[in-house]
């Protein structure tokens, strides 16, 4: 269970970018990813997220800046990297032909781990993804998901410090999906390892992630913990009663620290800035004649905020 | 060296796998044994064993099989998406390369071994009558040494091929027209030199001692294997093979 990380973080890049003859497809990335959390790393299809990953295990070689991974350099000591992470990309990566306990042999004898420490850390981590008895079919007669949370036992089995899971519940059903994502969960407090997750699922970031980078064609957005990213979108505020009258409305648009109104039978849903109150807005809706019943505020969620700085960029 | 074990021992895996079911290719290999380790042996009687044709047998033998396998290397990796996690892991270039051709050399030559004691055997129960028959020694280099380089030139050229090629049937294509090149080269090309030609290579050919034309042989398939080997080697790029 190693956390080797250097200065703290598990992963420093300094305008990394890499280029293809058409594309750039990672643009000036420098991202500091602190060693020990889940890193959510969001963009939409083609935004460059499975280069930065190539780029990150030395898979890639980079067209300008620099990256180190656990303190290794990715131009000079890729192998070095490569033996101290685990990773589950686009594909399982296993072989259909051979069973389960055939596949973990094959990627712990890479390892170079020992016959008996083989044997048990495979049948712990069978035995925790439950899999265990089923060891010995031959995976290609497996379900999506059992191949997805061998992928991740896989992934797991040297005791990564550092694991770099590419959407790993894509393609899985709602039922498998939040399953393998509970797994996750426990995992990365259990095995101490930093994980570095990308998905399009903003609802598993925002769950798993205590940070999260949000990337548009290979340049990124927006840093930090979901609950501060989600607090820059500000709040939303939803009112609800009688009364709102075009000259409240009017009124409350006015107001500096309500960015957007929309009124809709007999409820009000105001946009609002950061750390806005609702009292002075109710008092207001109030004085105008207006009869309030329920006052609901919540944060805007991941899905918004990315949203929102997908549609900056554009 | 452990590395390429490890490959050498999932190669080795997947090709029981794969020839465990009679469709996937123990049929082949069963008919194979039967036709040159019983078959051609009892129709030949002790000929079998003392005349120099049947090194051509053991020197080709392995070339066909690890030709009719070995297309699956790189290119079935890349098929069934397995390729790019084994490039992310810690093994190097090198052993996943070797290990690929040390599991496909041996099953070309263990089956071709196995033939080749099938057919001593074969031959002396039918037709030893209480004598030992043996294969001359010429025979013997023929099957050890020979069909080793020429199993490592199957496996050498099918792993360069293999690493180009898209899918592993475009491989098998290159593969299968390599190997016919290799059989209608020599058989339509000599006839087509000029006579003199002709009569100046027999004449150097008839110069030869046996020992001779096995170690000029042995020198020509270490050269090709090692250069083969070594342009597989240059061919192989993590980041070339990510993008293909």
């Amino acid at each position: 269970m190693a956390t080797t990380s250097h200065n703290g973080f598990a992963i420093r890049t300094e305008g990394l970018t890499r280029d293809f003859p058409r594309v750039r497809a990672v643009d000036d990335l420098t991202l500091e990813v602190p060693a020990g959390i889940v890193f959510g790393f969001l963009g939409p299809n083609g935004s460059g997220k499975t280069t930065t990953i190539r780029l990150l295990l030395g898979l890639l070689e980079p067209s300008a800046g620099a990256a180190e991974v656990l303190g290794l350099d990715v131009r000079r000591q890729a192998e070095a990297i490569r033996a101290r992470a685990g990773a589950l990309l686009e594909h399982t990566g296993l072989y259909e032909r051979l069973s389960a306990l055939d596949n973990l042999e094959y990627y712990g004898r890479i390892a170079k781990l020992t016959a008996a420490d083989r044997r048990a850390r495979i049948r712990e981590l069978l035995t925790s993804f439950g899999l265990w008895d089923r060891r010995t079919e031959v995976v290609g007669a497996w379900s999506r998901g059992m191949k997805q949370k061998l992928a991740v036992a896989r992934a797991l089995l040297h005791r990564p410090a550092l694991i770099f899971l590419d959407e790993p519940t894509a393609s899985l059903d709602p039922v498998a999906s939040a399953a393998l994502r509970d797994d996750l969960a426990q995992l990365a407090v259990r095995e101490g390892a930093t994980v570095f997750l990308t998905t399009h699922n903003l609802a598993e970031a925002e769950r798993l992630c205590a940070r999260v980078a949000v990337i548009r064609e290979g340049k990124l957005l927006a840093v930090g913990p979901p609950s501060e990213l989600n607090a820059r979108k500000g709040t939303r505020a939803e009112i609800r009663g009688d009364g709102f009258t075009d000259e409240a409305i009017l009124r409350l648009k006015e107001r500096p620290e309500v960015t957007a109104v929309l009124a809709e039978d007999g409820r009000l849903v105001l946009d609002l800035a950061e750390g806005a109150a609702t009292a002075p807005l109710v008092s207001l809706l109030v004085e105008h004649g207006a009869a309030v019943e329920e006052v609901r505020k919540e944060q805007a969620s991941l899905e918004e905020v990315f949203l929102t700085l997908m549609e900056e960029e554009r | 060296m452990s590395d390429v074990w490890t490959v050498a021992w999932k190669e080795t895996k997947e090709i029981l796998s794969l020839s465990g079911s009679l469709k996937g290719g123990r049929l082949g290999v069963i008919i194979m044994i039967a036709v040159f380790g019983v078959f051609l042996p009892l129709q030949n009687g002790a000929t079998w064993i003392a005349s120099p044709v049947t090194m051509i047998y053991w020197a080709w033998v392995p070339l066909m099989l690890v030709t009719g396998m070995i297309a699956d290397a790189f290119a079935g990796e890349r098929e069934r998406h397995t390729l790019e996690t084994l490039l992310a892991s810690r093994l190097p270039d090198r052993a996943i390369l070797l290990g690929k051709v040390a599991a496909a050399v041996a099953y070309g030559w263990g089956i071709m071994l196995v033939m080749f004691l099938c057919g001593l055997v074969t031959v002396n129960v039918a037709f030893g009558h209480g004598r030992l028959l043996l294969y001359p020694w010429t025979t013997m280099a023929a099957a050890f040494g020979g069909g080793l380089l020429t199993a490592g030139l199957a496996a050498s050229a099918g792993v360069l091929v293999s690493l180009r090629a898209a899918t592993v049937r475009q491989a098998a294509q290159t593969l299968s027209i390599a190997l016919m090149l290799c059989i209608f080269i020599p058989a339509f090309g000599l006839p087509a030199l000029p006579a003199a030609w002709r009569t100046a290579l027999l004449s150097a050919a008839t110069a030869l001692s046996v020992r001779q034309w096995i170690a000029a042989v042995f020198a020509i398939l270490v050269l090709a294997d090692a250069a083969l080997l070594a342009a597989a080697m240059a061919r192989f790029k993590r980041a070339r093979l990510i993008l293909d």
